[in-house]
């Protein structure tokens, strides 16, 4: 299409746009290709979708509301930004819902069409917002989408109820045009994602057109923007979301082990997506089974762990619950097995759509017994890959059950991935048992399933189908060695240490945690220790704290069970630590025990991750210094 | 996992080094001797066969057998297997369960795992009490018992784990007793031969809590005229003389009759294959309880996919449509862009 010379392009670093509408306005699917198109042209970019537990709460209330957040930037950013700059609101509600948390004179792009009295009465507007003064503080623009994408429809000769389907489509031409993005990859992901739809196709595609042309023409925008792309590190890139990078880990972690992926799953929000994705693979051999119920998914997982597989189970926080007795049982069993929880708000159903780190005691303790399992977070969408890829190293390795920890917020957010060099991935090996490792008294050889392995602790992995080596597992205690059911209470006490020591061990395989202090560790007054998806919020927050030229460090973890081996020394090395978690305070919980530091807990509880500003915030206030954050001053570079 | 002949072995072979520790006088000896004699005789190797259990009495089972087992949480078992049997096609996968394992903490696992029809073999010990527990009312327990949990009685209407079975789409479902070891070896077999789930109640003195439970139909004395052997293409009868019989009058109910009086042609004709399983459902519903004239036998005998052949065939469906799976193409393949 032709591209008319707009009055005038303005260059910004970055910007943060927020896309908010009905759940059945198709927000979501908009955001996220503002965010392709926008990786694609080179910018770096993360994401923050935010969408009810209802499919189809009532249409056009506050309740209803979906909403996508995306950061684009010409140089490296963290967050999805604190506060969005343009804020483009389908109805009244979407405006109501979201206005609140804008950038002081942001830009409000509204679908006026939608603001007709019984809108307004359902979003609880007493007044037409566009009218009475209350947004004097915004830039305002209202753009009639609803009845100028029903004018393309007539075009193609959809009746107009069909048409007005495609309004998405029409914001989607408008923004981008906005801020200068190429049309061809969107026109090319319209055709295809439509493709046998012929109607669809051409309405969405022409509606986005209309968008487009009507920023161009309408002489409604003094100027539009132009975001260049980020410097980045030579290599292939593609955008990817904290599920679909974990469930690829996954894959990965087999082949490396060359194991049979196995996942035994019931459906759960905000994980079912890894579910799905791994469904789609069975030609990697993946076996997905959707079991009769949460303790069937972790069931089927150990049944193929018995038989060889690397045996996966995915939940969320409700279905962590209802897994922890089989988890014990793969404890004693000493099975590889790894639990993704995706975790979410709670206690019970809580929220089920909005994120939060509140699972990791549970993790570390949720079962009955001394029953020691370790720990694995993902920090970012992308690194969900590599955190799977560990969670499995660790199971196979040392045959135990591991937890990997991710969060609403990772799994549904993305963000440019720098695809890693296949050659890297660690060797994971299986290592099954094919022979005897024991002789009884009376000379002969037999197979002891608990001798173990004394660098790691792992007992032997013998699976059904090998001769000789038949053997007896299960939940009662077993004798050490020889794994014969034992109720020796000496025994018992021996085996928990074996059990626990196991676990401990891990650490000796493990990096060490780094710190990044331009100072060397220990020289700022102040560290920062996170874990999991803060991670984004933390160094962006301490990148603001830098550029005021005051010193803060950052540590972020990756293994929470066992932590790695210098943590005590580098939690010694401040005399001051902080720990912002999205719960009230369970890793600073964690480290207190351990190692007998006055770690201070900074919490948030929600359902939103940690804005920058908020990190900046509590640094400041722990340096003693002026506390006063201005707005919203985004990522700034490292 | 070979082609090499499957050596022969005898009982001994099959036997564990452990102490087999269930009461004495329990039914669940016979049982394991059934298994244990049974196995040498199907052709199977001991490493490719694996007992699964759950908890309970019966529970122990796999402790005792030389083959690999996982003695393994309260009513899972039937999960566990399914892990196991879909992803390792090559076993022999058993499931060892009681009334209160399979029918009540379990019962979701039991329906799901018949209505896949998962290649599994679930041997379900029912003795209609909680054994390890020390003598609590089960979901098989008749209304009106007497434990320590129901000082006054039972309330609740019992499971009949037959209609439980036929009602989620079992494809093998039969009943044997622990008095008759032929029997039951007939049960083993045929559910073993059978590719798919197979469920065998296996009606088990518990002694100790709950002694002579099925006296009245599996005593000695009392089987030729209350036990109902089912035989598929053969008419329904039973009595010493076969004097007895069952026939399905105009009504659609079953009855109990005399030949003599209905006539031969009269009497029902088995059907064990037949597809629609009301009649195998009517039949287990014949008997109210282990006090009335009870059917033993093969009740229903079908073929359906089996669920693990399924999931396999997709595997190679989606290899070959698509090539086999390459890590470096799914990681591209949601769009990539290059950078320098
Ligand atoms: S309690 Fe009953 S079922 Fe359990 S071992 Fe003793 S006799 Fe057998």
């Amino acid at each position: 299409m032709s591209t008319v010379i707009p009055r005038q392009t303005k260059e910004l670093d970055r910007v943060v746009v927020r896309f908010a509408g009905d759940s059945g306005d198709g927000m979501q699917l908009t955001g996220s290709q503002f965010t392709t198109v926008s990786s694609l042209f080179g910018n770096d970019t993360a994401t923050l979708p935010d969408f009810p537990a209802e499919i189809r709460a009532p249409a056009g209330t506050l309740a209803g509301v979906s909403a996508f957040q995306v950061h684009i930037s010409d140089h490296d950013i963290l967050t999805p930004g604190d506060a969005p700059n343009v804020l483009v609101a389908m109805n009244p509600a979407a405006l109501r819902a979201n206005i609140g948390i804008m950038a002081a004179g942001g830009t409000v792009i509204v679908n006026s069409d939608a603001f007709d009295e019984r809108s307004l009465d359902k979003a609880g507007y007493e007044a037409n917002p566009l009218g009475d003064g209350s947004l004097a503080s915004f830039t305002v623009y209202e753009v009639p989408m609803t009845s100028l994408t029903m004018e393309v429809g007539k075009e193609v000769g959809v009746k107009p109820r069909d048409a007005e389907r495609s309004k998405n489509f029409f914001a989607l031409g408008l923004v981008s045009w906005l801020y200068s993005r190429p049309v061809e990859p969107t026109l090319d992901w319209i055709a295809k994602r439509f493709a046998g739809r012929d109607d669809v196709r051409e309405v969405n595609a022409r509606a986005f057109k209309a968008g487009y042309h009507f920023g161009e023409t309408a002489e409604l925008f003094d100027s539009n923007y132009q975001v260049r792309p980020a410097p980045a590190e030579p290599g292939t890139y593609t955008n990817v979301t904290g599920n679909t990078a974990l469930a690829w880990g996954l894959i990965a972690a087999a082949q490396q082990a060359k194991l049979p992926l196995f996942l035994g799953s019931y459906p759960i929000t905000p994980a079912s997506d890894i579910l799905h994705e791994l469904s789609k693979h069975k030609n990697f051999g993946v076996r997905t089974l959707q079991a009769e119920d949460e303790i069937a998914g972790i069931g089927t997982a150990i049944g193929a762990a018995f038989g060889g597989s690397l045996a996966v189970t995915t939940t969320s926080g409700p279905g962590l619950d209802l897994k922890s007795e089989a988890l014990g049982l793969a404890v004693n069993l000493e099975l590889p097995l790894v639990v993704v929880d995706i975790q979410r708000g709670g206690p019970s159903t809580g929220l089920p759509t909005k994120t939060e780190q509140s699972d990791l005691l549970h993790a570390m303790y949720g079962r009955h017994g001394e029953s020691p399992v370790p720990i694995v977070a993902a920090r970012t969408p992308s690194d969900c890959f590599g955190a799977a890829v560990e969670a499995a190293r660790i199971a196979v390795t040392y045959r135990t059950p591991v937890i990997l920890l991710s969060d609403g917020y990772l799994a549904n957010g993305s963000e440019p991935w720098h695809l890693p060099d296949l050659a890297d991935l660690p060797a994971i090996d299986a290592a099954f048992a094919t022979e005897p490792n024991h002789t009884d008294d009376e000379g002969n050889p037999v197979f002891w399933p608990y001798e173990r392995d004394p660098e790691t602790g792992a007992r032997p992995w013998a699976v059904p189908g090998t001769p000789g080596l038949e053997h007896r597992i299960g939940g009662l205690e077993k004798a050490h060695g020889s794994g014969t059911v034992s109720y020796d209470t000496m025994n018992h006490e021996r085996m928990t240490h074996e059990r626990a020591d196991k676990i401990a061990g891990i650490a000796r395989g493990i990096a060490p945690v780094e710190v990044d202090d331009p100072g060397g560790v220990g020289g700022a007054p102040v560290l920062v220790l996170g874990w999991g998806s803060t991670y984004g919020a933390i160094a962006a927050g301490v990148r603001r704290v830098r550029a005021r030229g005051l010193a803060v460090a950052h540590a972020h973890l990756v293994h929470l069970n066992p932590f790695p081996a210098n943590l005590g020394d580098v939690l010694r090395a401040y005399p001051t630590v902080l720990v912002p978690e999205t719960n009230l305070g369970q890793l600073a919980r964690l480290v207190r025990a351990e190692y007998l530091v006055d770690a201070r807990p900074v919490s948030k509880v929600q359902g939103l991750p940690f804005r920058a500003a908020e990190i900046e915030a509590a640094v400041l206030q722990a340096l003693g210094t002026d506390t006063s954050v201005h707005g919203d001053e985004g990522d700034v570079a490292s | 996992m070979t082609d090499v002949a499957v050596p022969i072995t005898t009982r001994k072979d099959w036997a564990s080094d452990q102490e087999v520790r269930w009461c004495p006088g329990c039914g669940d000896y016979s049982i394991l001797a059934a298994i244990q004699m049974l196995l040498p005789e199907l052709g199977v190797r001991r490493e490719n066969t694996v007992f699964v259990s759950g908890i309970g009495c019966a529970a122990r089972f796999p402790y005792y057998m030389n083959t690999y087992g996982m003695h393994s949480i309260h009513g899972r078992a039937p999960a566990i297997a399914t892990g196991l049997a879909v992803t390792r096609p090559d076993l022999d996968v058993w499931v060892v369960s009681g009334d209160g394992d399979a029918l009540s903490i379990g019962g979701n696992h039991l329906i799901h795992a018949l209505r896949r029809n998962v290649n599994i073999k679930i041997l379900l010990f029912n003795n209609q009490i909680y054994g390890l527990t020390k003598g609590q009312y089960s979901p098989t327990s008749e209304q009106g018992k007497v434990t320590k949990s129901t000082p006054f009685g039972s309330l609740e209407t019992p499971f009949n784990p037959i209609s439980v079975a036929l009602g989620a789409e079992a494809t093998f479902v039969a009943r044997t007793h622990d008095m008759d070891r032929k029997h039951m070896q007939e049960m083993f077999r045929r559910a073993h031969a059978h590719r798919g789930a197979a469920i065998v109640e296996i009606y088990q003195n518990c002694n100790v809590f709950n002694d002579g439970a099925f006296n009245a139909i599996t005593g000695r004395d009392n089987r030729a005229d209350m036990l109902i052997p089912l035989e598929h293409g053969q008419p329904i009868r039973f009595g010493a003389d076969g004097q007895r019989g069952v026939a399905m009058p105009a009504d659609g109910r079953l009855q109990l009759v005399d030949v003599a009086e209905v006539g031969e042609d009269a009497v029902l004709v088995h059907d064990e294959a037949r597809d629609d399983p009301g009649l195998a459902f009517a039949l287990s519903r014949l008997s109210r309880g282990p006090f009335e004239p009870t059917p033993i036998g093969v009740f229903r005998d079908v073929q359906r996919p089996e669920y693990g052949d399924g999931m396999a065939r997709q595997l190679v469906d989606a290899q070959e449509r698509k090539g086999p799976g390459d890590l470096a193409s799914l990681l591209a393949s949601g769009g990539t862009w290059t950078v320098g």
